[in-house]
């Protein structure tokens, strides 16, 4: 039979492309036109405000950190649970995706608890002149918490696959832990990192709620891409909020765009 | 009940190419029919177009004297057994077979009790008696085959059509399944088609052999005809191990192109043609110059020797009390039972 | 943690993995979710009950959970849909629709917000349409809902697609050719292996919905008692220095989301050993 019938066949795809147009294009589509409301031009010079430079700048920094900081830790962890059998694992597993369930005001408010004046160690750090929360530092730390599981989960299915031959072959004949890494499990499980990598960067360049609660909104300081946004939103510049929503947008549609490219690829390739 | 099919024709979707090319079959009421041949053949297309599972087609299908088109499917009366059985792991087995009852108007379905008396007789028909509240996922491969055939027979169908249904199971139980489903066709008074790649287990089950190829019918005979006057050397080779040996018929005799094969008198016009026939029907005579060496194993009672005949080696298998006779050095063979294939179709054969 | 091998692993690395691991999950998760913990209990049991006597916090984790749920219900027919268009159907542009599902995932939460808020305003390309036929939207609780499901919608695809994928055609046909009607395929042979992966999706959907906060603040309204969701309760309560209130309810929010998960993961479990199957029969 192959498929449902031609008239089922009309009905089903024209309601998933309502859904999809109601649902997922159309508010893409709102940003770009309300972006572009006062011209291209407008648009481009509300990004090249001092306070909205600064703001990219940030993000940027903030996520070229998390992004090899959580690479790292993710293939480190994914080795271990994919190439290794041992007690706790499960659980290990569990407590690598538990951000994905944690309110991204939790995940600011935690490094409050611990960084915060009224947290643990806030006394310690003000008689040091040391300043991690409403700063850059406490702003990482939120990123981190936030993007933590994404590069871990993308690997661990695939390479709880690869199973552990190439490795043992590798190590039979001589190599050393870094070099098999790097040489022959990375290697295979290379579009997996790469779209691991894209959801971390997507996320932590948009991360909100965490940044926000430990971020203090200070324009040309402290204001990440996002906070920006809100700033901008509530002070009613609404063409230079949605141009800045705009270039976000666009990160995230070449992101998917390309995560499924690499999916596809990698689909195709294990089939 | 019966099945005629006249001039068949299916494309691929999308695709000029012909899944189905002008296919005519008729399929007597109680008989068993196996179709055979290579993937790709479109054996498994002809059998979901006769139970009106594809798309549209040219052509007709006449299920009894009628089309099946447009008549609801609890009235065609076809039990269709999947290649990967299809069963539903989330019902237990009773369910499973119960199904077709189950999905019955309210007016025509019958009641609970007669439901389970009908479901603890079929499982007693399959030798699971036992298994009723099983899951499928519990079962073995030879078990769930049964029980996909149980369900397909719950509805009580004229017509069974089975899809490679042996295909994943191992040897034995296959060989099992198969004589316990022959005799079930007889029991039940069954028209049965039954698809296959597996030439062996067709010939032993079935009545009737339709060879398909390339998406057209071969040939459509009794079992022992197929083997005996095979319609085209793709038949010869389909069947099993075959040998070629081109040359041409002069004056009512065949006359080999290999140095070493003796000519033999046949009943045919003059022109050039192909002998073809198994490695156990050559015979080793003690006369030119073959040189034969034996290798490999047995083969049964038989024994493999490579004879090398000038030009080429062939490999035919013999009886140890020939090779004493006619020794290996020194030999010729003897190809008289051979069937003569003229432009691809049948030009003489041994029976006529 | 207590990591006790099974056997002797040849395979070099052992020590240098679980260290760094061991650090990372260590200093990003588990030392800042220790302090969630303990925090509240720290300056004793009095505080927290007058923290745990608060009306607005109890209206705040309502309004967080109904519209969570709700908007994790409404997903369910249509990430249905979606997936099934994905699998079965043959749509045009199948790896457009494919990709943009995983959109709202990678929409950062600001911009997904101020967007929905725009849309579904009372001069927005939605929100002008509703208002003419008097409904209102944005700064209602509607609008939190109209937001989650935004939000939930990829995660219900992303959970049924599989198991659709891996569901044989000739489960349908086989149904068809027993003489069951489209209806009573759907019910009896397509929608019980479905089942698990849908609740699954659902659940992952609401835990993720009741800690939204980006693309639900600026269409909510934010009004104490009607509008206000919990993790917004949450900044308030920190902006008023009040950290015991504030991880009150951030205890109450990761516990709920925790439950979810672990229901999801015991079901994972379940349809593995193919238990589920056999409670829906």
């Amino acid at each position: 039979m192959g498929g449902p019938s031609r008239g089922g066949n009309a009905v089903l795809v024209a309601g998933t492309y309502l859904t999809v147009l109601a649902v997922l294009v159309l508010p893409v589509l709102l940003v770009m036109v309300e972006a572009l409301r006062a011209g291209l031009g407008a648009a481009w010079r509300s990004l090249l405000d001092p306070d909205a430079l600064s703001a990219i700048r940030l993000t940027l920094e903030v996520t070229l950190v998390a992004v090899i900081v959580n690479a790292f830790g993710g293939v480190m962890a994914a080795w271990l649970v994919t190439k290794y059998r041992f007690r706790g694992r499960a659980a290990l597993v569990a407590l690598i995706e538990l951000p994905i369930s944690v309110s991204p005001v939790i995940a600011g408010l935690v490094w409050l608890l611990l960084f915060g004046r009224q947290g643990w160690w806030g006394d310690w750090l003000d008689r040091h002149h040391i300043q991690i929360a409403f700063a850059t530092p406490g702003i990482l730390l939120a990123t981190l918490f936030v993007t933590f599981p994404y590069v871990a989960r993308t690997l661990m299915p695939l390479m709880e696959q690869q199973g552990r031959e190439a490795e043992e072959a590798a190590f039979l004949l001589g190599a050393g832990f870094w070099r098999t890494l790097w040489r022959v499990t990375l290697p295979d499980a290379r579009w997996a990192l790469l779209s691991g990598i894209l959801l971390t960067t997507a996320r932590a360049i948009g991360e909100f709620g965490a940044v926000s609660v430990v971020s203090g909104h200070i324009p040309g300081l402290t204001e990440t891409m996002p906070l920006h946004i809100e700033t901008l939103y509530n002070g009613y510049q609404t063409v230079a909020a949605f141009a800045m929503a705009a270039l976000l947008a666009l990160i995230a549609m070449a992101t998917v765009l390309l995560r499924s490219f690499l999916e596809h690829d990698f689909r195709k390739a294990s089939s | 009940m019966s099945v005629q099919i006249q001039s068949l024709t299916r494309h691929a979707p999308n695709a000029s190419r012909k899944m189905l090319d002008d296919v005519s079959l008729t399929i007597e009421d109680g008989a068993f029919v196996a179709l055979v041949g290579p993937s790709g053949a479109g054996k498994t297309t002809l059998l979901r177009t006769i139970a009106g599972l594809d798309g549209p087609y040219e052509g007709t299908v006449l299920v009894d004297g009628r089309t099946l088109a447009g008549r609801p499917m609890r009235e065609r009366r076809i039990g269709f057994v999947f290649q990967n059985y299809a069963l539903f792991r989330h019902m237990t087995v009773a369910r499973n077979i119960a199904f077709g009852l189950d999905v019955l108007p309210r007016r025509e379905r019958p009641d609970r009790r007669a439901i389970a008396g009908r479901v603890a007789e079929l499982l007693e028909l399959i030798q699971l008696p036992m298994l009723g509240d099983a899951y499928p996922d519990q079962l073995s491969g030879g078990q769930r085959q049964r029980v996909a055939l149980a369900r397909a027979l719950a509805t009580k169908p004229g017509l069974l059509l089975l899809d490679e249904p042996f295909g994943a199971l191992d040897p034995i139980v296959r060989r099992q399944i198969r004589r316990w489903l022959r005799g079930l066709h007889d029991q039940l008074g069954l028209t049965t088609v039954l698809v296959t790649h597996d030439h062996d287990e067709a010939l032993e089950v079935a009545d009737r052999l339709v060879v398909m190829q390339n998406g057209r019918i071969v040939q459509d005979a009794p079992a022992e005809m197929l083997d005996t006057a095979p319609a085209t050397p793709f038949v010869m080779e389909f069947l099993g191990e075959a040998l070629a040996f081109q040359g041409r018929v002069v004056q009512g005799s065949f006359l080999p192109d290999d140095a070493n094969v003796l000519r033999f008198p046949v009943a045919a016009t003059d022109g050039p043609a192909t002998a073809y026939l198994r490695p156990h029907e050559i015979r080793l005579v003690a006369e030119g110059s073959g040189q034969a060496t034996v290798f490999g194993g047995w083969l049964g009672a038989m024994r493999r020797l490579e004879v090398a005949l000038g030009k080429r080696t062939v490999e035919i298998l013999v009886l140890p009390e020939q090779i004493h006779h006619a020794g290996i050095e020194g030999v010729s063979l003897d190809i008289t039972r051979a069937r003569l294939f003229r432009d691809g179709a049948l030009l003489v054969w041994k029976g006529g | 943690m207590v990591f006790c091998l099974r056997r002797r692993d040849g395979l070099p690395g052992l020590s240098i993995s679980i260290a760094f691991t061991l650090v990372w999950i260590g200093l990003i998760v588990v030392l800042p979710l220790t302090a969630l913990v303990l925090r509240p209990w720290q300056d004793g049991g009095a505080v927290m009950l007058r923290v745990l006597h608060d009306g607005r916090m109890y209206a705040a984790l309502r309004v967080s959970f109904s519209c969570a749920a709700l908007a994790a219900l409404i997903d369910v027919p249509l990430g249905l849909l979606l997936a099934w268009a994905l699998v079965r159907a043959r749509l045009p542009g199948r790896r457009a629709v494919d990709a943009l599902i995983d959109l709202p995932f990678a929409l950062p939460t600001a911009v997904t917000g101020i967007t929905l808020a725009t849309l579904y305003g009372p001069t927005g390309w939605i929100g002008a349409l509703l208002a003419r036929a008097g409904i209102r939207v944005a700064y209602t609780p509607a609008g939190i809902v109209v937001a989650l499901m935004f939000v939930g919608l990829p995660f219900i695809v992303r959970a049924v697609e599989p198991v659709l994928r891996g569901l044989p055609p000739e489960l349908e046909e086989a149904g068809l050719l027993l003489g069951a009607s489209p209806w009573q395929n759907f019910r009896r042979v397509i929608l019980p292996p479905l089942l698990p992966p849908l609740v699954a999706g659902f659940s992952l959907a609401f835990a993720r919905c009741i800690g939204e906060y980006g693309s639900v603040i600026f269409i909510a309204g934010n009004q104490p008692f009607h509008s206000e969701i919990a993790p917004l309760l949450i900044v308030v309560r920190l902006q008023e220095y009040d950290y015991e209130g504030a991880t009150a309810i951030a205890l109450i929010l990761l516990l709920s989301a925790l439950m979810c998960m672990t229901g999801v993961a015991a079901l994972r479990r379940r349809v593995s050993r193919g238990l589920v199957a056999r409670g829906a029969a």
